[in-house]
């Protein structure tokens, strides 16, 4: 009887372990974020416009997509598909890297759809983003 | 004598294999922290769009071009 209930108390001790750790913030300063970061962040300035203009959008799983091609110059839309590219490869390895630097790799689904939110939450008013209609402005 | 260390290893062993395979469960079950990662989006976002650049500016070392100073 006595060893159940020191067997019950190491339970105890191990499941409130568990919910400490998953309580805490997520770790978000490793390398590769800090560099993915960095390149999101110098690309911004790029995309900017594109999001004002309603070339590009924001789409439901977290990543970008040209929306609107016929607002940007037939010469730059070669230039437009690449940007959009590099952004969703950064996009994609950034949910990938956070869910590995927390040690749950499988929770890259899940983050990227955190991210799908907060993106379309912070995007400036007139910017476009997916929903289950479609395409709608902030 | 034989059968109550029987019994008691069996306990022992009992006790041993659930207090693997609970924590096991929990471990692999684990919730997702979703306010965390919400937290953790919006700091991202706002570094990589550069939002809040005010926000940072005061909450961190004063700014050295403070007026006031």
């Amino acid at each position: 009887m006595k060893k159940i209930l020191f067997g019950l108390l190491v339970i105890a001790g191990l499941l409130s372990n568990q919910l400490a750790l998953a309580a805490a913030d997520l770790e978000l300063n490793t390398p590769a974020i800090s560099a993915l970061k960095g390149s999101m962040q110098q690309r911004h300035g790029q995309l900017a416009g594109f999001y004002a203009s309603g070339a590009v959008g924001l789409t439901r799983d977290g990543l970008i997509a040209v929306k609107e091609a016929s607002a940007v110059a037939l010469k730059d839309r070669q230039s437009l598909n690449s940007l959009v590219a590099s952004e969703n490869n950064d996009r994609n390895a950034l949910y990938k890297e956070i869910a590995i630097a927390n040690g749950h790799a499988e929770w890259e689904a899940e983050i990227r759809s955190t991210f799908a939110q907060r993106w379309v939450q912070k995007a400036q008013s007139g910017w476009w983003y997916q929903d289950a209609n479609g395409w709608a402005k902030r | 004598m034989k059968f109550s260390l029987k019994s008691s290893l069996k306990n022992g062993l009992a006790v041993t294999a659930l207090a693997l395979l609970l924590p096991a469960c929990v471990t692999i079950n684990i919730y997702f922290p979703a306010a965390a990662a919400e937290k953790a989006a919006d700091k991202l976002i706002d570094d990589i769009w550069q939002l809040k650049n005010s926000e940072k500016a005061n909450s961190g070392e004063p700014a050295p071009d403070n007026p006031a100073k």
